[in-house]
């Protein structure tokens, strides 16, 4: 059989069948409506509360904090969305009838975090602030400040991107944002970040991240799809976006995901438990598919030398347009994402790859390798083996031909 | 770079085109005719050597996604062979590797026979592309037209260059893509806003790919984006 590697845990991760194992007893045994006033309802609502206290202990948060949601998106909507609409009326009493609230947003983040604030900007509802990122796509927490207003109710910035793995100074971040609502006297803006890529690698811990609402995902910590959390601060105040049977405190209605909370707490225990030595492992191999891979010619790394997720390898191969090296990867049984547009439904590029000051004609190269807990290191062996030939080839068949001074602030 | 730009629009605006109803989208996936072309192109180019007297053209740009040189050898009106580079995924590679083939085959095309070849010809032969991949295949006709222009110029057949502005795109309509390209620089930049103005598509909607292709184009010469 055909060699398989797969290095796209960015986009999704196995379940783990340890995770799959606490889970089973609750998709046919204790099946109860933890609404349910009986015998199976009561043990379902044991087990989602258990889960519950178990996930709010990792970040250091209270039980009463964790909402749960269907992903990462979802999350991520309930607090871009759920926050200026939930101020929207106050503000205007204080600032005037034609004041909206104001939010900052960091260039690279998330499309579930980018799209709902655009939308609301569309529809004249909120003021938006897009601050951007260095060439590394790491955000310079002076630069939020200097975008604070007394009508701004929240900062949105991801703990790790997504595309090429940069971690931001959340916890710098959060100081600043204290500091500032110390010296107004108010309780805004939030921090809201989204954790979901960061979760396997950094400490999260919403205490020293100073974070008001932070988005967790099962799906990319080897717990089961359409599952996720909001952690949402005491006295924190969001609009819910989901109504009808009040489950969640009246914040997110819906009959709970029995088996996706739990194996989500499972998961989210095996990644903090084992991140320390998961990171280590992962470092070294990323450091030698980085250094095998920028070893072939005209070649540039995305994202932050060093402060990076320890799985993230995001390069961009001058020349040659990323979906094509993507599809040649996978020829050879290699599976890997690009931020090229053709790779996407829309006709731009990465977002993420623009935002650092890299050329349209460089973001359409980008090809992102994520590692995982299957990855060996054979497994990056065999694609510093197999890259060089992909890029020549496609290369070959390439009428461009772009000068590297182009890309000297990348490069150096 | 540390001062960059903020994000200039919303996917979402791009993401319009591709909505087709959930039982007519291919999905992603490539044809085998597709697959064979990408992963064993035809007639790309190897060595610039042999071709520097070929009739050459030239289209798109790599910031665009897109971007593709032909060259052509024509032998009494007839194309005798054509090469080829793209800067492109897997459908843009596909599509100029299968045009190269249709004006090669049996003993070759005649050049007005091939300037009236449309992406629609091309990815007939490829057995289809998936729907949001159909702007990635639109650039091989363009390349090879203005390498017939560069035959025409270099054979004394001035009268027969077509100016590639007075193209009619929308054949019902009679849109061409110059009236497209003034509505760019009137500052309609989404297929909607452009259509607000020219009305193309409307007549021919089996346009609108290359109206889309032409709007970024445009917008890429004109804006830089």
């Amino acid at each position: 059989m055909k060699r398989l590697i797969y290095l796209d845990h960015a986009a999704t991760t196995p379940l783990d069948s340890r995770v799959l194992e606490t889970m089973r007893p609750y998709f046919s045994d204790v099946f109860g409506n933890p609404s349910s006033f009986h015998t199976l309802g009561m043990r379902a609502k044991e087990a989602v509360t258990e889960a519950r206290g178990r996930i709010a202990k990792l970040l250091g948060g209270h039980e009463d904090e964790i909402l749960f949601t269907s992903g990462g998106t979802e999350s991520d909507n309930m607090a871009v969305l759920g926050v200026p609409r939930y101020f929207m009326n106050e503000l205007k009493k204080v600032h005037g009838p034609e004041v909206v609230p104001h939010v900052i947003v960091s260039a690279v983040e998330h499309h579930a975090v980018i799209e709902p604030l655009i939308w609301l900007q569309r529809r004249k509802e909120i003021e938006l602030t897009t601050v951007g990122v260095d060439r590394y796509g790491q955000v310079n927490p002076k630069d939020i400040v200097a975008a604070l207003k007394p009508t701004t109710v929240l900062v949105t910035v991801m703990m790790a991107n997504n595309e090429i793995g940069t971690i931001q100074p959340i916890a710098d971040i959060g100081r600043e944002l204290l500091k500032w609502r110390k010296e107004q006297k108010t309780a805004l803006p939030y921090l809201h970040t989204d954790a979901c890529q960061a979760t396997g690698f950094l400490e999260i811990d919403v205490e020293k991240l100073h974070a008001d609402l932070l988005t967790l995902n099962g799906s990319k910590i080897y717990g089961p799809k359409g599952v996720g959390a909001l952690y949402v601060r005491r006295g924190v105040k969001f609009q819910p976006l989901i109504i009808g049977g009040g489950q969640e405190r009246n914040l997110r209605s819906g009959t709970e995901n029995v088996p996706g909370i739990i194996g989500l707490a499972k998961a989210l225990e095996l990644a903090q438990a084992d991140r320390e030595v998961e990171s280590a492992r992962l470092l070294a191999l990323r450091e030698k598919l980085a250094a095998g891979l920028l070893a072939i010619p005209k070649t540039i790394l995305n994202g932050h030398p060093t402060e990076r997720l320890p799985n993230s390898v995001n390069v961009s191969f001058i020349d040659i347009e990323g979906e094509a090296a993507v599809l040649y990867l996978d020829a050879e049984g290699v599976m890997a994402s690009t931020g090229s547009a053709c790779a996407s439904t829309s006709l731009d590029p990465s977002h993420v790859i623009l935002a650092t000051g890299l050329s349209y004609e460089a973001a359409h190269g980008s090809i992102r390798f994520t590692l995982g807990h299957a990855t060996t290191e054979e497994d990056v062996d065999y694609v510093i083996k197999i890259m060089p030939a992909i890029v020549e080839r496609l290369r070959m068949m390439s009428p461009v031909n772009l000068d590297m001074k182009y890309f000297e602030t990348h490069t150096n | 770079m540390s001062d960059t730009q903020p994000i200039a629009a919303a996917t979402n605006e791009a993401r319009k085109g591709d909505v087709v109803a959930p039982t007519k989208e291919k999905g992603w996936f490539y044809t085998d005719t597709v697959k064979d072309h990408f992963f064993h192109p035809k007639n790309f180019l190897e060595d610039e050597a042999d071709y520097k007297d070929a009739y050459m053209g030239m289209v798109g740009s790599p910031a665009c996604g897109d971007a593709m040189k032909v060259w052509l050898k024509i032998e009494d009106n007839k194309i005798k062979d054509f090469k080829w580079k793209t800067f492109g995924c897997a459908s843009a590679i596909a599509s100029t590797s299968m045009l190269s083939v249709m004006v090669t085959e049996n003993g070759g095309m005649p050049v007005e026979e091939a300037l009236k070849l449309r992406p629609q010809d091309i990815m007939a032969r490829l057995g289809g592309l998936p729907a949001r991949k159909v702007h990635c295949s639109v650039l091989g006709d363009k390349a090879l037209r203005s390498a017939v222009n560069d035959y025409y110029r270099k054979s004394g057949q001035i009268e027969k260059i077509e100016v590639e502005a007075g193209r009619i795109i929308d054949k019902v309509l009679k849109i061409t893509d110059h009236d497209i390209e003034e509505a760019v620089l009137e500052g309609a930049d989404t297929l909607e806003k452009v259509q607000q103005r020219t009305k193309v598509g409307t007549g021919d909607p089996s346009c609108i790919p290359e109206v889309e292709q032409l709007i970024r184009f445009y917008k890429e010469k004109y804006f830089g984006a």
